[in-house]
């Protein structure tokens, strides 16, 4: 009979005793600990409850664009436009609110505009193999153009009483809009780890030939990625949206895509895709949301943020380069 | 009454652009038989193997499986008729573990068919593992870190998994070790006594000799050469690749 041997390394280290096998799956989770617990030595404020919530009220929307990235960043693509089509999903909910006086309507609007312009990056990716890079450069460029165009540079306000309730109420002391983050987070952590859609995509961004070869409708499961993506991006402005009551055509989700793609990062997922948790991300986006948080408390200039932002980002990519 | 091939191939043809791969190739596979099918880099043999899995549509010709005519135009046609292929780079994703692997494209599912029934996954990539004899600690190891034989072993392991009826091995020995090769024929014989037709592709002639019934060798997209392996000496078998089969009426 056949006989091979496993490779001996991989087997007889006991998983959860083993530090370097622990590091290199939650190195994030650790990452974050620390971070947690330098911020809350430095600052009394830091623990008080109403400062953890503001936290997590400050990520949520990061968070929900984070979370469509990382489905698309584990498929092996990008998605640039994330931010853009977050101004243009605002822009359009708050005009067709306006105009029907449905918020039910305005709901609906945020998301279909967001899902739609998925859709067509991931035509444009699957259908039209352009690379996603360029083709989401394009709906960045677009979208945010559109968004211009259509509210004349400038804010576009919400006239419909009870829009500012979706993201201004709360369950207890938990805002809605964290809810539906931690929510979202769920579910999409079910989808990516339990459904044979989540697997695809990570066989695509591992081989996508051999997702091909495998008979996977490669091309179906790149559009329902960048769709998903989309879609999360119209719940995102929505948030964004009724929490001013009112969404900016020129400054509503600018550089949102570097931050979700930096909590993506430092979540662990790599770059090419195939590799990376959605629970990494979430950690991600905490320990973004933690560092602003103690620099704002710490009163570091608001000059000096980014530089620390980078440097964390680095550090965290630098420590994970172990496999 | 005429016999019945498992499969029949018949005047297969294809181009790509100028080049004329295939120039009407002839296949026949008895059940339970192992065929090698060898020539010279570029004589077609990969190409006319790729029609066979569905990976490629040729432009011409007719595929005929246990004496129907049927059609394969998609990797998902020739899995339906259980035509299986370990392909050369054996396409297999690194980041997953050898279950997922294995059972990638039709993992067995549970609550109304949404998610992954893992259980089951395992079990059965286990049973099949060790059906075939390899020997590999846990399924759940992603196959990143294994060996050249250990991930063959897996890609023939994840062609076996859904009982086919054809195997199709494209150079399951290139760039393994002596060991891993013997392991690999080895592998080959278990599939053959459960009664698959196999068809093996490879430059190692040595092999051939091992577990082949029949050698078809291929020239220039033609076949040029078919005959039982005993009629074959090593010699005669690398004049026929060169192009020269000494004495041969090709049936």
């Amino acid at each position: 009979m056949a006989n091979i041997k496993t490779n001996d390394n991989q087997t007889t280290t006991n998983r959860g005793l083993n530090f370097s096998w622990l590091w290199s799956e939650y190195s994030v989770v650790i990452a974050f600990i620390i971070i947690f617990i330098v911020a809350a030595f430095m600052n009394d404020r830091f623990l008080y409850l109403q400062n953890q919530l503001n936290i997590l009220m400050q990520v949520s929307t990061i968070g929900i664009i984070a979370l469509g990235m990382t489905v698309v960043m584990l498929s092996g693509g990008i998605d640039l436009s994330v931010g853009s089509v977050l101004a243009m999903a605002g822009v359009f909910s708050v005009l067709a609110l306006n105009a029907s006086e449905s918020i039910f309507v305005g709901v609906l609007t945020a998301l279909a505009v967001g899902a739609m312009a998925g859709l067509l990056n991931g035509i444009l990716v699957s259908k039209g193999r352009i690379a996603s890079f360029i083709a989401t450069l394009g709906m960045m460029a677009g979208a945010r153009s559109i968004a211009l165009y259509v509210s004349d540079g400038g804010s576009k306000s919400a006239e419909v009483d009870g829009f500012m309730n979706i993201s201004n109420s709360s369950l207890g002391m938990v805002d809605t809009p964290i809810i539906v983050f931690l929510g979202l987070t769920i579910l999409i952590y079910i989808l990516m780890q339990k459904t044979r859609f989540g697997r695809y995509v990570y066989a695509l961004g591992s081989n996508e030939k051999a997702a091909l070869l495998s008979a996977i409708r490669v091309d179906r499961i790149k559009i329902g990625v960048y769709t998903l993506c989309g879609f999360l991006v119209g719940i995102a402005a929505l948030i964004e949206t009724s929490r001013l009551n009112s969404i900016s055509s020129s400054s509503s989700g600018n550089l949102y895509e570097l931050d979700a793609i930096a909590a993506v990062i430092i979540g662990g997922t790599r770059m090419t895709g195939g590799k990376g948790k959605v629970i990494g991300t979430l950690f991600g986006v905490l320990l973004l949301g933690v560092l602003n948080n103690m620099m704002n408390l710490l009163n570091i200039s608001p000059h000096l943020q980014g530089l620390v932002k980078g440097l964390i980002i680095i550090v965290a990519v630098l420590f994970q380069k172990r496999d | 009454m005429p016999e019945t091939y498992q499969i029949e191939m018949k005047n297969i043809q294809k181009s790509f652009g100028n080049i004329k791969s295939l120039r009407g190739v002839d296949l026949k596979l008895r059940p339970g038989e192992v065929l090698g099918l060898v020539g010279d880099n570029g004589a077609g043999k990969s190409t006319l193997m790729k029609t066979l899995s569905g990976v490629i549509n040729p432009d011409e010709g007719e595929f005929h499986f246990e004496g129907k005519r049927v059609n394969i135009d998609s990797p998902k046609a020739a899995k339906n008729l259980n035509i299986e292929t370990v392909f050369q780079d054996l396409s297999l994703c690194d980041t997953l573990d050898v279950a997922s692997n294995m059972f990638l494209g039709r993992e067995p599912i549970r609550f109304l068919g949404r998610l992954i029934d893992k259980k089951t996954l395992h079990t059965r990539a286990r049973e099949e593992l060790d059906k075939l004899g390899i020997n590999i600690s846990s399924t759940k190891l992603q196959v990143q870190n294994m060996s050249g034989g250990q991930r063959q072993a897996i890609a023939i392991a994840r062609a076996m998994l859904f009982k086919p009826k054809v195997l199709v091995m494209d150079e399951p020995t290139a760039a393994l070790g002596v060991k891993e090769v013997n392991m690999v024929l080895q592998l080959i014989k278990t599939v053959k006594e459960q009664g698959v037709s196999v068809v093996l592709i490879t430059h190692r002639l040595q092999d051939l000799f091992e577990v082949c019934d029949r050698l078809m060798v291929l020239y220039e997209g033609k076949c040029i050469d078919d005959r039982p392996i005993d009629d074959f000496t090593l010699e005669t078998l690398i004049k026929s690749i060169m192009g020269s089969p000494e004495g041969v009426k090709v049936s």
